[in-house]
């Protein structure tokens, strides 16, 4: 144990890589633009800057923690350097706070108002730059840019892709795909993470609340909204509540007073996916063809492997997705209706996710001519609009789902997080209610926050290996190895976002480690509190087989694709 | 070339190629550094090429592997003599005759009576206070310099290797090589003392043996000849001049540390240092200097070329590896250091050009001897480029602690044209500014820091009265904002606002609160910009600032500039007693601010004057003038 001294109070330290965890943990929160701890160290927002005894002056982030070190976080100087530093950052950026997506939410207007700055004494003369609003899933808005790199690294250092970079130098440095491409002409898979982890309006999310508020004014429409796993421990965010927690109830009450039809749960379908992919896991461990089979329930992963590893395209399962299958249904049932029910339905999805904003236009998801579901909105815009009809999330009585389809079993709820589908689908395979199964399962090394895990597990005779996976990166890493013939899977499970989609692109910001360890504990204790632990014992599930699913279930719940 | 396969072979080349020297009767040796090219000396040295083979009758026998080299009579090309002023140079040997601003109709006579009849032609040599100098070694601009890194530029041809070893060259690597161990070559480099002749002065010898304590193995050698400054040309010449010193400086250091793998990086601006290094590599390649197996030695070292591609940010550590490894050219947080993850994550060694190029010597003559140059804390010599309003700009080299006054008068010769002495502004855009108390004060890491300036790598801009101190700022702060990587905040955003408050103060449009509103942001860029050159940003204008601020509060409050730099104050005032009213000034004033009647003084409305000038050039009786 080793002790430095920050503001005169002595701080033990261990093993913490820089000064600024020191500082942090030791409560002051220093305030930084360019900082994840999961990220390289970029050292570019010089917000972090510390003052040691000796009136030397460095950035704390990039400092290694000695012992006896004494060092002050708050002397006039450096009050001085942090609110020049917002002053210069503030008089190039687009300053239409008002009318900004992260107006309340952004970073740069944080630290202006935590730091009083009153008064910005330059012009701002920066060109105007076009905004980028060619992506399904984002929007970049290059005036708000400060230049921070946070996304450059997220999309290079965590994802693999490296979509945007710097380009230019100085003054008229920017963050730019390369050539300066739409975002819709490169390869971006829309994980969204760059928007996760952007400070400011730079890149915000794709909205889509208008057509959906014109649809819930429409009589003749009837509304269906089904509500992704990893929304329900995430909303409550901008509400006030306990971070992590389940609100669902709550949701679905606010959905109704908003005005949506019926309320369902996603995680329905991911009972439906669960049942499809074992099925479809056994026939391919029976034949022996495309092996490991590849998970197809996260848009961003379907497209990375699509664009980057083309060989690999006949691996991924031919399921829809949890929320393509649940659209499908829904849309299904309502043409079977369309005598007694003359309205339109539409499904909109709420989701934590923007990928799947462009999920939902792909031509396999679209049956009998008609897109499975209309409108995904992230959590973050249902946020919004349920700001935007004056309902406090906190205040509302909760309520119970809809049915018959609000039911689910506790495998679908952990689709929310890595190694959740694999769980599920393990659940499904092994098919025991025993707590010491379902235990056993928990305990294969699927679940943890590693980028890679590695699982094997007894089918029968055969031992079934294992790859789960988050974040693009690592999903390189495992798809370059097996190129290699250096490792062999049966299954394989990657979702783009590190930790699952409790950490999506569309998730409500900031989403720091504490908020993501929250959400994870959130979803998995839905599964410990669910009666129903496993998809095949879910009781609508299994009377959809026998009823409306009945013959369809490849036109329902597969893609004609693969 | 033959392969030189072991250290007699070595021997043999350097006795032969000494004696091949010394047989021939006359050498010329024609500057072909980037300045004297620009001045015609390509094809001075072509017509003196072809005069020795017109003239069979002059006894001439040219060697198997160099053209016009090894003859009676030796035409060569050589790098920088230094005296860039004068030029296009030749020195003519044995006699060591400086010929000056020679022309190509020069050559003939040169030829006929210098080549032919030893005679010196006194309309080339050089003049100064009414003493004509035939040598150049007695010329005060070269006497009153210790040349050592230079001492090869403009005295041996720059594109072959013999001649490098001729004069003792590659002794060193032989020395280390095969008498002493890594730890002692990097035990002399520390005992030196010999500090990084870049910019920061740091210890060469502790760097080295920060590399060889890594555990990593895999470790590079990497020289800086990124040299950006404004009006710095030392790297140039010496890459131009004598490759090899370099390159054996490189070669040494890869030996102390255990390197294997070396890079240069120049500038992609340095056309003619490029492809003498590349010739150089080529050459010591060929004849097994460099590659595998060096002198059957075991020791291999293969050295690249990098060109940047003109950032100036590329000679900070970092950029400068990352832009190697083909990233953008972005310096990064430290730590980790250069010395333990630098070039493709491996330690690295990173010195600059004339760092190397003093190694050789510290290794032959010896770490005493190094340090009986200059003062203690600062052995050696340094190399400047000495430019501005001095009466003899070049390249120069004189021991650390040398006084500005000796660099400006004596070897300078004192300020060009009637012009006073104001300032010189040392270390380039990271640097300060330097005025006539400091004229004594010695020229060492040290005694400058406490000035407030920097040596930086060694531009020297000498400025007399008629440069406007603000406008200096200016000129310097457009250079760092231009030349701003653009990743922290400090430089990036700062820079731009100091710009653009020197440009409102040189426009007239400057106020009092400005002058507080650049010290601010001086402040915060040099307390927490992230790399040297972002903290070192500011200098020009604190050190102009401390220095001069009546020059600054003349153009704030009085809208002056008193030396008449800056346009936008500058009015132009017809005198009434000259003007003849020929309305020659009126008919040439673009914008018709002009007006008056014939054979009557004109009069200049200065609301629609634009400060072009043109009427003051157009005026036959010298009647218009500049105030303010």
């Amino acid at each position: 144990m080793s002790y430095m001294t920050i503001n005169n109070r002595r701080v033990a330290f261990t093993n913490e890589k820089n000064v600024l965890s020191v500082i942090r943990r030791s409560g002051i929160d220093l305030p930084t633009f360019c900082y994840h701890s999961e990220l390289s160290t970029y050292g570019a927002c010089r917000m972090c800057v510390v003052e040691d005894d000796r009136g030397r002056i460095f950035a704390s982030c990039s400092e290694t923690p000695r012992d006896g070190m004494v060092i002050y976080t708050n002397t006039p100087r450096l009050q001085h350097h942090r609110k020049m530093i917002i002053e210069l950052l503030l008089a190039s950026h687009c300053r239409d706070c008002t009318t900004c997506a992260k107006n309340g939410v952004c970073t740069l207007q944080k630290l202006s108002r935590q730091l009083g700055i009153m008064d910005v004494r330059f012009e701002n003369n920066k060109k105007h730059l076009e905004r980028d609003t060619t992506s399904e899933c984002v929007v970049r808005d290059p005036n708000k840019c400060i230049l921070c790199g946070d996304c450059v690294r997220t999309c290079d250092e965590i994802q693999g892709l490296g979509i945007l970079d710097f380009a230019f130098r100085g003054s008229k440095m920017q963050v730019t795909p390369a050539f300066n491409k739409d975002l819709a002409q490169t390869d971006c898979v829309g994980c969204g993470q760059c928007r996760a982890v952007c400070p400011t309006g730079a890149i915000t999310i794709k909205q889509n609340v208008e057509p959906v508020w014109h649809a819930l004014c429409d009589k003749n429409t009837r509304v269906v909204v089904q509500i992704a796993p990893a929304v329900r421990v995430a909303i409550g965010d901008k509400f006030g509540i306990k971070k992590g927690e389940n609100v669902l109830g709550r949701l679905v009450a606010a959905l109704r007073r908003i005005g949506f039809d019926e309320v369902y749960d996603t995680n329905f379908g991911a009972d439906l996916t669960v049942m499809e992919e074992s099925k479809e896991l056994l026939e391919r461990l029976e034949s022996g063809e495309n092996l490991p089979l590849f998970t197809s329930c996260c848009p961003a992963w379907v497209k990375f492997c699509e664009k980057k590893y083309p060989e690999f395209r006949k691996n991924i399962s031919s399921c829809r997705s949890p929320q393509e299958m649940f659209g499908a249904l829904i849309k299904e049932e309502a043409r079977m209706k369309a005598e007694e029910d003359t309205r339109k339905t539409m499904v909109i999805s709420i989701m934590p996710c923007t990928a799947k904003k462009a999920e939902i236009t792909r031509p396999e998801h679209f049956t009998d001519g008609e897109q499975n579901v209309d409108y995904v909105l992230t959590t973050t815009e249902v946020t919004r609009m349920i700001q935007e009809a004056g309902i406090d999330l906190a205040q509302v009585k909760p309520e119970a789902l809809d049915m018959p389809f609000g039911l689910s079993s506790g495998a679908g709820a952990i689709f929310g997080v890595t190694g959740g589908v694999t769980e599920a689908v393990l659940r499904r395979l092994v098919n025991s209610n025993r707590s010491e199964d379902l235990e056993a399962i928990s305990f294969t090394g699927v679940r943890g926050v590693d980028g890679i895990k590695e699982a094997k597990v007894k089918l029968g005779d055969r031992e079934v290996k294992i790859a789960v996976v988050n974040g693009l990166k690592s999903a390189s890493e495992v798809l370059d190895k097996m190129k290699a013939g250096e490792v062999y899977y049966d299954f394989v499970e990657v979702m783009a976002c590190k930790r699952g989609c409790i950490a999506g692109g569309g998730q409500p910001v900031p989403i720091g480690p504490r908020t993501k360890k929250a959400r994870l504990e959130g979803l998995y204790k839905i599964d410990s509190l669910a009666q129903i632990k496993l998809s095949n014992q879910n009781p609508i599930v299994m009377s959809a087989y026998d009823g409306i699913l009945k013959g369809k279930e490849h036109k329902l719940l597969h893609n004609k694709v693969n | 070339m033959e392969r030189i396969g072991n250290r007699e072979a070595l021997g043999q080349v350097r006795e032969a190629s000494k004696a091949r020297i010394e047989d021939s009767k006359c050498r010329v040796l024609i500057c072909a550094g980037t300045g004297c090219l620009a001045g015609g000396s390509g094809d001075i040295y072509k017509r003196m090429c072809e005069l020795v083979e017109e003239n069979p009758d002059v006894e001439v026998h040219f060697g198997e592997e160099i053209a016009h080299g090894d003859g009676e009579i030796g035409i060569k090309k050589s790098g920088c003599h230094g005296f860039c002023e004068m030029g296009p140079l030749m020195r003519i040997e044995p006699q060591g005759i400086l010929y000056t601003k020679v022309q190509l109709e020069d050559c003939d006579e040169i030829f006929h009576r210098t080549i032919e009849k030893g005679e010196p032609i006194r309309h080339l040599l050089f003049k100064q206070d009414g003493i004509e100098y035939q040598k150049q070694d007695e010329i005060p601009f070269y006497k009153k310099q210790t040349r050592n890194v230079l001492k090869n530029c403009g005295q041996i041809d720059a594109e072959h290797i013999q001649e490098y070893i001729s004069t003792g060259g590659y002794e060193a690597l032989e020395k280390v090589l095969f008498n002493m161990k890594p730890e002692e070559v990097i035990q002399e480099i520390t005992e030196s003392n010999l500090r990084g002749r870049g910019g920061g002065g740091f210890q060469t010898g502790y760097k080295w043996s920060q590399v060889a304590r890594q555990q990593e193995k895999e470790r590079y050698v990497v020289c800086n000849g990124d040299e950006g400054d404004p009006g710095a040309f030392m790297d140039r010449s010496i890459m131009e001049g004598d490759p090899h010193k370099m390159i054996e400086g490189m070669m040494i250091a890869a030996y102390a540390v255990g390197a294997s793998e070396g890079y240069i990086y120049v500038r992609a601006e340095y056309p003619l240092a490029i492809s003498r290094l590349k010739l150089a590599i080529a050459q010591a390649e060929e004849c097994g200097l460099l590659g595998d197996d060096i002198l059957g030695t075991g020791f291999s070292f293969h050295l690249h070329i990098n060109r940047g591609a003109g950032a100036f940010v590329c000679g900070e550590g970092s950029a400068l590896t990352a832009s190697i490894e083909g990233n953008r050219g972005m310096p990064r947080v430290k730590p980790p250091r250069t010395v333990e993850q630098g070039l493709f994550a491996k330690p690295t060694v990173l010195n600059n050009v004339e760092t190397f190029a003093n190694v050789p010597m510290i290794i032959n003559e010896g770490a005493d001897w190094f340090k009986s140059i200059g003062p203690e804390s600062s052995p050696g010599t340094k190399a400047f480029a000495l430019t501005g309003s001095v009466k003899h700009t070049g390249l120069i080299e004189v021991p650390m602690g040398t006084t500005l006054r000796e660099v400006i008068y004596d070897i300078g010769g004192g300020i060009k044209g009637d012009g006073e002495f104001k300032a010189v502004q040392i270390g380039g855009p990271s640097g300060g500014c330097l005025i006539t108390p400091h004229l004594d004060i010695n020229l060492d890491f040290d005694s400058l820091k406490k000035m407030g300036a920097m040596i930086g790598s060694g531009g020297l801009v000498v400025m007399d009265d008629h440069t406007c101190m603000v406008e200096v700022a200016r000129f310097f702060m457009n250079f760092t904002q231009n030349e701003s990587c653009g990743k922290c905040v400090p430089c990036r955003e700062g820079t731009k606002r100091m710009l653009e408050i020197l440009e409102r103060i040189v426009a007239g449009n400057g106020k009092m609160e400005d002058l507080d509103l650049l010290e601010e942001l001086a402040n915060t860029i040099t307390d927490t910009a992230l790399c040297g050159l972002g903290k070192s940003a500011a200098l020009p204008v604190v050190s102009t600032l401390k220095l001069f601020r009546e020059e600054y509060e003349q153009h704030v409050v009085e809208k002056k500039c008193v030396s008449h730099n800056c346009t936008a104050m500058r009015q132009f005032i017809i005198s009434a007693e000259r003007c003849k009213g020929c309305s020659k000034c009126a008919r040439n004033c673009p914008v018709g601010a002009i007006s008056g009647q014939i054979k009557e003084p004109y009069v200049i409305d200065n609301e629609k004057c634009i400060k072009c000038g043109a009427c003051e050039s157009a005026c036959a009786f010298g009647a218009i003038h500049i105030e303010g």
